[in-house]
């Protein structure tokens, strides 16, 4: 008698096989010609520029409620001064790239399901196909490099506006110094916390991507496919990215 | 215009023998025997969920066969890596059950993509062919909309626009008209009738429209469980006493065909957009 695996252990080795053979196929076709830049650069603006307002307001508030949390913690210790380092190093190290990696995947990676989804389910996929393109090549390639690409830079733009918000909060609302708010801010941090902060982001990128691109791409059984590939594109690509995060963080420190 | 005929004497434009794929526990294929001969137009009939988009999908290699073998000019097609298949498949056009058109771009970006995509044209002679290529389907003036904007029936059209833009050797229709109305159904048939007239492609068309069939088919053949249980031009077929073929033609009820229960899934059926087996994509690099 065989051992039947249940079948939920079943759809996860399966999601996970799909994973990895998409993410292979993306680097094995990305050196081949022809290189579509503009595909590229449309991607980069539907996922890096149309996120940033919802990526800046996120960070913005994440900074100014960390601010707001540690000042009167630390108060009791009379270590206020020290608002500024926490503020800073918590967003550059992990509250941005996180953050920044769960909202493109709500906004981007959903909308990348969604589109690969009706693609597949209205044959627009086999079209390319028979029409001698690789769906891979002309679709994914694009979605993932592009979102590869636009996560750093968002999270470089979070980090900014989320130790702003920091400060506002400290120095307008609580009325801790200014100089050596700033101080404090830079006085801790090291090239290599902005560094991992951005290699993270740009993981999370390339796991977004590709796992949005992957539930489109697999979608079967219509409209109501499409919609469960949207969803599981967000729910699959956060779990994907905060379980990875842990991970990066244990390697990069 | 050649003799419809069984095409057995001469080397056929496509050959199937034995054809045999499973999807599951479910068989689909059982078997499927059949030629095609070069310039010649197959209806291929039967109801739904009999297969006939699986097997249509079998000749240009998007699905690959669990036994038996496809062979279209001598090349057997499972037997094809994945970048002798793209450079296969520049013999084919396709056109699918709702058009597929990409609906991000406009029908003149459309009926292009296949020029850029597989021929080395200027960026005028792209320009010229699309537009004979809308002008063939009579759908003069229409390349700056997008297929959201067009009716089913011009979808399709724009699809067979599409399909013969890049002048392949044999043209695939997958149910051209289904869901349509009879006057847009003859529309269609006539364009396809058009096109291949002036094409002399090779075509193959699938459907359960009985009308169209009769129409566009030099020879017609009816897929039943797996099998291709009868073939003949449209007016010895109308007149085969086959009782499965009567019933089918006559679309009763009552007979052999209706002995099983229906199928579920009627749209799509096997091999349809959401069928499983599509999963198994095979354009690895």
């Amino acid at each position: 008698m065989s051992v039947r695996m249940p079948g939920a252990v079943e759809r996860y080795f399966e999601q996970a096989g799909r994973f990895f053979q998409m993410l292979w196929q993306v680097f094995a076709w990305t050196p081949r010609p022809p290189y579509d830049w503009r595909e590229l650069s449309r991607q980069m603006v539907k996922v890096g520029v149309s996120s940033v307002p919802v990526v800046l307001l996120t960070t913005m508030f994440t900074g100014m409620v960390m601010a707001l949390q540690t000042f009167t913690t630390l108060r009791r210790f009379n270590a206020e001064s020290f608002v500024g380092s926490l503020v800073a190093l918590s967003m550059v190290r992990e509250l941005t790239s996180v953050l920044s990696g769960l909202i493109v995947a709500g906004r981007a990676g959903s909308a990348m399901g969604a589109e690969l989804g009706t693609m597949r389910v209205t044959e627009q996929i086999d079209a390319l196909e028979v029409m001698a393109t690789d769906p891979v090549h002309y679709l994914v390639v694009p979605r993932v490099w592009a979102s590869t690409i636009m996560l750093p830079l968002l999270v470089v733009m979070g980090n900014f506006v989320g130790i702003f918000g920091g400060y506002l909060v400290a120095v307008v609302l609580m009325g801790a110094n200014p100089v050596s708010y700033v101080d404090r801010t830079f006085q801790f941090m090291t090239l290599n916390d902005l560094l991992s902060g951005l290699v993270k982001a740009a993981v999370f990128g390339l796991l977004l991507a590709t796992i949005g691109c992957q539930q489109g791409f697999y979608t079967t059984g219509g409209a109501e496919g499409v919609g469960r590939s949207t969803t599981s594109a967000v729910v699959v690509a956060s779990i994907a990215i905060l379980i990875s995060d842990f991970f990066l963080t244990k390697l990069l420190f | 215009m050649p003799e419809p005929r069984p095409a057995t004497d001469s080397e056929p434009k496509i050959r199937i023998r034995d054809l045999h794929k499973s999807f599951g526990p479910k068989v689909v294929l059982d078997g499927v025997d059949i030629d095609i001969a070069p310039a010649e137009a197959l209806v291929i009939i039967g109801g739904s969920g009999t297969g006939k988009s699986v097997l249509l999908k079998h000749i240009i290699g998007l699905l690959r066969p669990d036994s038996g073998t496809v062979r279209v000019d001598g090349t057997a097609v499972e037997t094809l890596g994945n970048r002798q298949i793209t450079e296969f498949r520049r013999k084919f056009g396709m056109s699918f059950q709702e058009g597929a058109l990409f609906d991000s771009m406009t029908v003149w970006q459309n009926v292009a993509f296949p020029l850029q995509r597989l021929k080395k044209l200027s960026r005028r002679e792209i320009g010229d062919r699309v537009e004979e290529c809308l002008s063939m389907v009579r759908l003069e003036g229409t390349g700056d909309k997008l297929p959201s904007q067009l009716s089913g029936g011009m979808r399709r059209r724009v699809g067979f626009a599409r399909a013969v833009a890049h002048q392949p050797e044999i043209l695939l229709f997958d149910e051209p008209t289904t869901g349509l109305d009879p006057v847009t159904t003859a529309l269609i048939d006539e364009v396809i009738v058009e096109l291949k007239e002036r094409l002399h492609t090779t075509t193959v068309t699938i459907t359960h429209d009985m009308e169209s069939a009769f129409r566009i088919g030099d020879r017609v053949a009816m897929l039943y469980k797996g099998k291709i249980i009868a073939e003949a031009p449209p007016e010895e077929f109308r007149r085969l006493d086959d009782p499965r073929v009567q019933q089918f033609i006559h679309g009763r009820a009552e007979g052999p065909l209706s002995e099983e229960a229906p199928r579920t899934g009627a749209r799509g059926g096997a091999g349809g957009p959401q069928d499983p087996a599509l999963e198994t994509s095979w354009h690895k690099p």
